[in-house]
């Protein structure tokens, strides 16, 4: 078990360690900072003391090797704009972001997972047609246009709910809904297609078989085995918390970590960029972690194997 | 009918259709208390269908019509909860593969002790041990510490006698065997039917056996019934029904069973396959097949003719058969 988490643990490092120096190279091979946030008028001696300021004058490598160096000091550099440093910078914007990815995880969660067991058990009735028909449409329709819409029809038309900002409790129910509607759909579909994998399983079969009231098999047998797929893609979903919001943080012009990585994208802010990068990948890396271990607690057949 | 009923279960007219296309058309059928009874046939002939649609135990999507009574209990269209306490309680089923019968998620002991707790009002320490009691009693080694293990952990044979561990603890009168040891090792077979065996002979259940293997069903059983493409084609004691079929499909079955005794011959096959339910022949379905066809047997579905087995009739000559051709 040590030895299946301590590789596991090592994976994830590297992951984050390969998606760092990707980044770093990325951003720094596709247009100069200095030029942007200096604009290309300004003075060439100007222009040179921003690079050397920030190192930009240095090769590539003695760049990267420098931030790593600051890395493992726990210095994410500063931002290029204000000066500021780029961890707090984002780190402020973090709750902004929390308050809409987590209620629309609730949302999804609460939502997907209780439709599509449902959909399972009722399957080829009318509320298994319903619950499908919605989520498909739930998760084609893509997030700016559910976005647009909405404002469209709560803000604009109706004037229940203000279109962006960050006034009150009722800024958030449109964001909130726009970002959740997409995973509680998938979430459906795949509660839905796991719970029907299970139903058809022989031991579910023979738990009826030795007298359990239907409600019983479901919880006591179906569930918990149906669960084992379905943590995989709430795993993912929580893994995305911070970054997750992108879109929709642009569309309702939402303070979060979403929006100020579009602005320091266009800004080639490099040290925000890849703070946020950082953060992204260590949530993902360390949901899927979760996940994996999990994984080992719902299914005593993989705990076999870790041993 | 006469006053005492001697069947414990009495199957009569019993259909299932899925989707429109019929799997199971008529079958009658009854098991007596304490009874063993084979049901053969090739695999997808309703040995299976008939106790699953029996104990309800079928998707919705299946039409299930006719008689199923349990101690004059009608249980075709009963309510859920009369199922309920029925299965597991009166009537128990073992299925055929009991590494996927099993929950993989739970420790076996929580899976017999379910039955335990539903059937017998046990909980805490004395479901435990009850447990416990049934698992030795199937024969698991060390039941107290195998109570904690999962079903992978465990060997086919040893889960099957777990599943039969969780169909005892119900005490039931009538035990429904699908196939117990088709997915078992040969020497395994021969453990798992020597324990349904004495576990019958103590506690004086009925057992239902469903088998594709003639030998077997002559080995443990006093009577069988043979079944072909959703119907039953013959039925008879089993020592008549090994001295002499009178169903071609029957001598069919018994000429793929090396003979025990006398001198060695060839195995014969039977040649084709049953025929797929959609596309039945219009007379006797085994007729395609049968090396004694004749023109009447494409003509109309045989009757199933002769004095039923019941507890009135002279023991050895009383048995069924569907054939134009045999004579009852």
């Amino acid at each position: 078990m040590i030895r299946f988490v301590a590789i596991r643990v090592a994976r994830a490092c590297l992951t984050i360690l390969l998606v760092v120096t990707f980044a770093f190279v990325v951003l720094r091979l596709s247009g100069d900072p200095a030029l942007l946030i200096m604009s290309p008028d300004a003075p060439a001696e100007a222009i040179a003391a921003f690079r050397h300021a920030y190192g930009l004058d240095r090769p590539i490598w003695q760049q990267y090797l420098h931030y790593f160096g600051a890395i493992m000091h726990g210095d994410l550099g500063q931002s290029m704009r204000d000066g500021r440093p780029a961890l707090s910078l984002v780190a402020e914007r973090i709750p902004a972001t929390l308050v809409l990815t987590v209620t629309a995880l609730v949302l999804k969660v609460g939502i997907g997972i209780p439709a599509g067991i449902f959909a399972a058990l009722h399957r080829r009735g009318w509320i298994d047609r319903a619950v499908m028909a919605l989520a498909t449409a739930g998760f084609t329709v893509p997030s700016f246009v559910l976005g647009l819409v909405l404002v469209l029809v709560f803000s604009v038309q109706l004037r229940w709910l203000p279109s962006g900002g960050q006034e009150s409790w009722r800024s958030v129910i449109l964001p909130v809904i726009t970002l959740g509607a997409g995973g509680a759909a998938i979430l459906a579909r795949f509660t839905r297609s796991a719970m029907l994998e299970v139903l058809g399983q022989p031991y579910i079969r023979a738990a009826s078989a030795k007298g359990l009231p239907w409600g019983a098999v479901v919880r006591r047998h179906a569930l918990p085995n149906a669960a084992i797929p379905t943590v995989t893609i709430v795993g993912f979903m929580v893994g995305s918390l911070i970054a997750g919001a992108v879109v929709v943080e642009s569309v309702f012009s939402w303070p979060g970590v979403g929006r100020l990585l579009v602005i320091a994208v266009s800004n080639r802010d490099l040290a925000v960029v890849q703070t946020i990068l950082l953060l992204v990948a260590s949530t993902m890396v360390m949901s899927n972690l979760v996940v994996d271990l999990l994984y080992g607690v719902l299914d005593p057949r993989l705990r076999a194997v870790h041993k | 009918m006469g006053l005492i009923d001697p069947d414990l279960i009495r199957i009569e007219g019993l259909s299932v259709a899925f989707g429109g296309v019929p799997a199971l058309l008529g079958i009658d059928l009854s098991v007596a208390t304490g009874e063993t009874l084979g049901l053969v046939g090739e695999s997808g002939c309703g040995k299976s269908v008939t106790w699953l649609a029996a104990l309800g135990l079928l998707p919705g999507s299946a039409a299930v019509s006719g008689s199923v009574r349990l101690d004059g209990q009608e249980l075709v269209g009963a309510p859920v909860s009369v199922l309920e306490r029925m299965r597991g309680g009166r009537v128990a089923m073992i299925f055929q593969d009991p590494a996927s019968a099993l929950n993989p998620v739970h420790r076996i002991g929580r899976q017999v002790g379910e039955a335990v707790s539903l059937h017998r009002g046990l909980s805490g320490a004395a479901a435990r041990a009850e447990t416990r009691r049934l698992l030795d009693e199937v024969g698991i080694p060390d039941a107290g510490g195998r109570m904690a293990a999962y079903p992978h952990e465990m060997s086919g044979g040893q889960n099957q006698r777990v599943m039969i561990a969780m169909a005892l603890a119900g005490r039931p009168e009538l035990l429904v065997a699908d196939e117990p040891t088709t997915a078992l090792d040969v020497t395994i077979q021969a453990q798992i039917l020597d324990l349904l065996r004495r576990l019958r002979r103590e506690h004086g259940m009925a057992l239902v056996l469903i088998s594709h293997d003639l030998g077997v069903v002559g080995e443990m059983c006093e009577r069988v019934c043979v079944m072909y493409a959703g119907r039953i084609v013959e039925e008879a004691r089993t020592e008549a029904l090994f001295e002499a079929p009178l169903h071609p499909y029957t001598r069919g079955l018994a000429g793929a069973l090396p003979p025990i005794s006398g001198p060695r011959r060839r195995l014969t096959a039977i040649p084709g396959r049953v025929p797929e339910p959609w596309a039945m022949p219009p007379g006797c379905a085994f007729a395609p097949r049968c090396p004694e066809r004749i023109e009447a047997c494409d003509a109309a579905v045989p009757a199933l003719r002769g004095n039923a087995l019941r507890g009135d009739a002279p023991q050895g000559d009383a048995r069924r058969v569907a054939c134009i051709r045999a004579a009852a």
